[in-house]
């Protein structure tokens, strides 16, 4: 019984790499260009893998650790409990609605809040908000993914932070610590393996949601697809195999999608 | 808000002017911290009844009594600790000079420069050396100037009596130092902050004898530079090493006089049976 | 040492910290601040969510629409009879799988096993489980049932589903065996009954409701996903035929019906989401409550 579970994730494998051997769809992944339908390169995708989940990364670690910090140090105990409840609840939302939300709802407020704003304060001048904003890019998938795994990130950090032991907080208050200070140089440097594991975690979901992204990245294929600003449209790996894969065409397309779909378990093992 | 450093530095300065004028410094006869009316809460449970006391300065006064009797609640009312636990509460006055620390007007992160603190257990920051141990509480306090802080750094070590022993390695982290080394590493991190009281809460009670006689050997010199409250449940600890004793139950001071009295010649019926052991 | 040096340091110590301490202070105001912004921002999406799917969704919704197959694209007709129907049964056939797999691998990892190489091989095999993206486990459903059996399939669906569920049934059915006491064991032990039976009788029916919150968990877990469906089962417009042929659910619905252009078919997926959303959200709330009020709670990425 325990060995299907095991076993189930190396025969996925090993179909894939059999496929693998097909085409010289490695070699297409090293080199940088993807040119018409015959040639299948992945660059393009892993960079808006890479850039979307560095978005979220840089917007949802910090508040994750916002959040952690204030359940676990800040707040009256009464509130704790309800806060982190609620949080998680947002973990438990699946992801489709996550996409038909941020499509009809979010990414207007991005727009209209965010890009607009920006993008006629600078006029093109800082090459990453070169783009006109439409709302359905890089930076909102960015932003929604954050979203998605500020609960994950969160639940962790606060479990780990809520086990430093209280004798660390006491030595630094009875040294005239604030309650922040406190938490700088007791809890964090305590906690700091398990915060980066938490991290770690999040990154993993950002790079493997698929769905989300597909319905608010802009959807665009080939060279076209690197993004060059904040606002362009993009695509991702698990995205692109998502919008392709009820038409592919050939068998060829076909493995080419399965092989993304390798580079993306082989990125997130490292 | 009041800062209340900032009156004593004016009385410290014309202390220092009048030691300049008069010649060495003296021990005076003088109470460093007067307890007025002290009573403390933990949620509904009263755990301090009325408590009174004036301890003397540059003296060690001793903390005893039965587990529970208030002796750690107390000594953390010395600094404001005791109100960080939640539900916790304290009344009364705590004259430090004759200024109260309870005084609305008066932060209780500026009270701990003043008042210093060493736990039951020796609680280094794990992911600092040694040398940045002893800095912590310099540099979260804003000293920024790295040669004074090696300076007051080597001070400290020297006066916890761990300088010679760690001086070649001051860079290895805190951790790797034997509980009674890491104990006086905690004491040399609360002197760094010159502080001129230091609590001490039942110091040795996780330390080996060997390493818990250093301590006590420890005490009775610093005991000429900063006024030192010990709480101890080991008695021949408290006859050996203070000069004080003030003893407690079920959060009444019943108690207090000279060490050798205390001990050689109780008034309270109480006391006596304590003292030999009859009970706690 | 004498006093005259020690409180020359005394001196010099304390200006300075004087004159940083306003800035701490307000340093330490401003990370509570922030820390409370975080959670506000955290908890206003969430809200928004909630609010957005039942005010459109709420439209959408009848007795019709909850039982129909698919009107004509782009009529306004119709409903997600068959997603609602089409997610029950993967949905099922995936928890009938999953249930028995994890919850005996979690009692034998807790039971067991002990902590050598082979356990420990499979505990590292079942968390790397938990972290594959969706995607990728339809891919590894559609290489193993579709393109072996040749079409699209309820089995594919089930299969790829109940890969996702059963590392979560195996974490929580290991972790909740765990907390039972060791003396329920060992006062079966030494009334001489089997191992077996003490493990099955005693242990499992202390740690039942835990090992459901799991299952349940699971399943709010895997109504929801969308990845893996798309290349399994296809999704039609009709209603369930056979196991061994495509069928509908609701999350492939809602995406279907957001990429179409048509505001009846939008205000359709609003719908569809309500319904997802009171299944998938009633149900994790349900249980953690439930799971609170025992005692235990549950991690978040579960």
């Amino acid at each position: 019984m325990v060995s299907l579970v095991a076993f189930s994730v190396f025969r996925g494998s090993i179909e894939i790499f059999s496929y693998e051997g097909v085409i010289g769809f490695l070699t297409g992944t090293d080199w940088n260009a993807v040119e018409g339908r015959e040639s299948f390169g992945a660059l393009p995708y892993i960079v808006g893998t890479l850039a979307s989940s560095a978005i979220a990364m840089v917007i949802g670690v910090p508040i994750s650790l916002g959040i952690a910090t204030f359940v676990s140090e800040m707040s009256p105990p009464r509130f704790a409990a309800p806060i982190s409840f609620v949080i998680e609840l947002l973990a438990a939302v699946p992801s489709i609605i996550y996409g038909l939300w941020a499509l009809f709802v979010f990414r207007f407020w991005i727009r209209d809040l965010i890009e607009m704003p920006l993008y006629n304060a600078f006029h093109g001048s800082i090459p990453i908000f070169a783009k006109y904003p439409f709302g359905l890019d890089l930076f909102t998938a960015g932003i929604v993914l954050a979203i998605m795994i500020i609960p994950i990130i969160s639940s962790i950090c606060r479990e780990v932070m809520r086990v430093v032991p209280n004798s660390q907080r006491e030595a630094a208050y009875s040294l005239g610590a604030t309650r922040w200070e406190a938490v700088r140089i007791a809890v964090f440097p305590y906690a700091k393996a398990g915060i980066l594991g938490a991290a770690i975690l999040g990154l993993g979901r950002a790079v493997g949601e698929t769905i989300l992204v597909t319905m608010i990245i802009g959807n665009v294929i080939g060279i076209a697809a690197i993004p060059t600003t904040l606002f362009s449209q993009s695509q991702t790996l698990s995205s692109l195999i998502a919008n392709e894969f009820n038409e592919a065409s050939s068998d060829l397309h076909l493995s080419a999608l399965i092989g993304l779909g390798t580079v993306l378990v082989g990125d997130k093992k490292k | 808000m009041a800062y209340f450093s900032r009156s004593l530095t004016v009385e410290e300065v014309m202390r220092e002017e009048k030691a300049a004028v008069a010649g060495p410094i003296e021990t005076t006869d003088r109470y460093k911290v007067v307890i007025k009316e002290i009573n403390g809460w933990f949620g509904r449970k009263q755990a301090l009844k009325n408590i009174n006391l004036n301890i003397k300065d540059k003296s060690v006064t001793a903390f005893i009594g039965p587990s529970g009797c208030g002796k750690t609640t107390l000594i953390r009312c010395l600094n404001r600790m005791h109100e960080m636990t939640p539900g916790a509460r304290v009344d009364g006055q705590v004259l430090v000079d004759g200024a109260d620390i309870y005084d609305k007007s008066i932060d209780p992160v500026v009270v701990k420069r003043r008042v210093g603190m060493v736990f039951q257990k020796p609680n280094p920051f794990p992911t600092m050396s040694i040398s940045d141990n002893v800095a912590a509480g310099l540099k979260l306090n804003g000293i920024k100037d790295k040669n004074l802080i090696a300076e007051v750094v080597e001070e400290s070590l020297k006066g916890a009596a761990l300088w010679e022993e760690v001086r070649a390695e001051l860079e290895k982290p805190g951790m790797s130092l034997s509980g009674g080394q890491q104990q006086r590493l905690c004491i040399a991190r609360a002197l760094a902050m010159q502080p001129e009281v230091l609590l001490m809460d039942e110091p040795t009670s996780a330390l080996d004898p060997l390493a818990s006689s250093k301590i006590e050997e420890l005490v009775r010199s610093l005991k000429e530079h900063v006024t030192i409250v010990i709480v101890t449940h080991n008695m021949q600890q408290a006859a050996r090493v203070s000069d004080f004793t003030a003893f407690m139950y079920l959060g009444e001071m019943i108690e207090y006089g000279a060490t050798s009295q205390i001990f050689k010649n109780p008034e309270k019926e109480l006391t006596e049976r304590y003292i030999s052991g009859k009970f706690g | 040492m004498n006093n005259a040096e020690r409180k020359d340091y005394r001196l010099l110590l304390h200006e300075h910290m004087k004159k940083k301490y306003r800035k701490r202070i307000i340093i330490d105001r401003l990370a509570t601040i922030f820390a409370i912004v975080c959670v506000v921002a955290a908890i206003i999406p969430l809200g928004s969510i909630l609010l957005e799917v039942v005010k459109n969704g709420a439209t959408a919704l009848s007795l019709e629409f909850l039982v129909s197959p698919q009107g004509s694209i782009g009529s306004g007709k119709g409903g997600i009879g068959p997603a609602i129907q089409g997610t029950i049964i993967v949905v099922g056939l995936a928890s009938l799988i999953a249930t028995p797999v994890g919850v005996l691998a979690g009692i034998y990892l807790s039971e067991f096993a002990g902590n050598g190489i082979f356990p420990s091989a499979v505990r590292f095999l079942n968390s790397v489980l938990t972290g594959l993206p969706s995607i990728v486990i339809g891919i590894v459903g559609y290489v193993t049932i579709v393109l072996v059996l040749g079409s699209f399939s309820v089995w594919a669906g089930a299969l790829s589903l109940s890969i996702i569920m059963i590392p979560i049934v195996v974490i929580v059915t290991e972790e909740t065996l765990r907390i039972v006491p060791h003396s329920l064991r060992e006062a079966g032990y030494a009334l001489g009954i089997s191992k077996a039976k003490i493990t099955l009788n005693i242990v499992l029916m202390t740690a039942k409701s835990g090992v459901l919150t799991g299952i349940g968990l699971g399943i709010a877990r895997i109504a929801g996903e969308t990845a893996p469906l798309i290349m399994t089962i296809l999704g039609t417009s009709l209603f369930f035929s056979s196991l061994e042929g495509p069928v509908d659910a609701l999350p492939l619905r809602i995406w279907r019906l957001a990429s179409q252009p048509y505001e009846s078919a939008h205000s359709f997926g609003w719908g569809a989401a309500l319904v997802l959303i009171l299944m998938v959200l009633g149900m994790n709330v349900a249980l953690r409550l439930l799971a609170h009020k025992k005692g235990f709670t549950v991690r978040a990425e579960v």
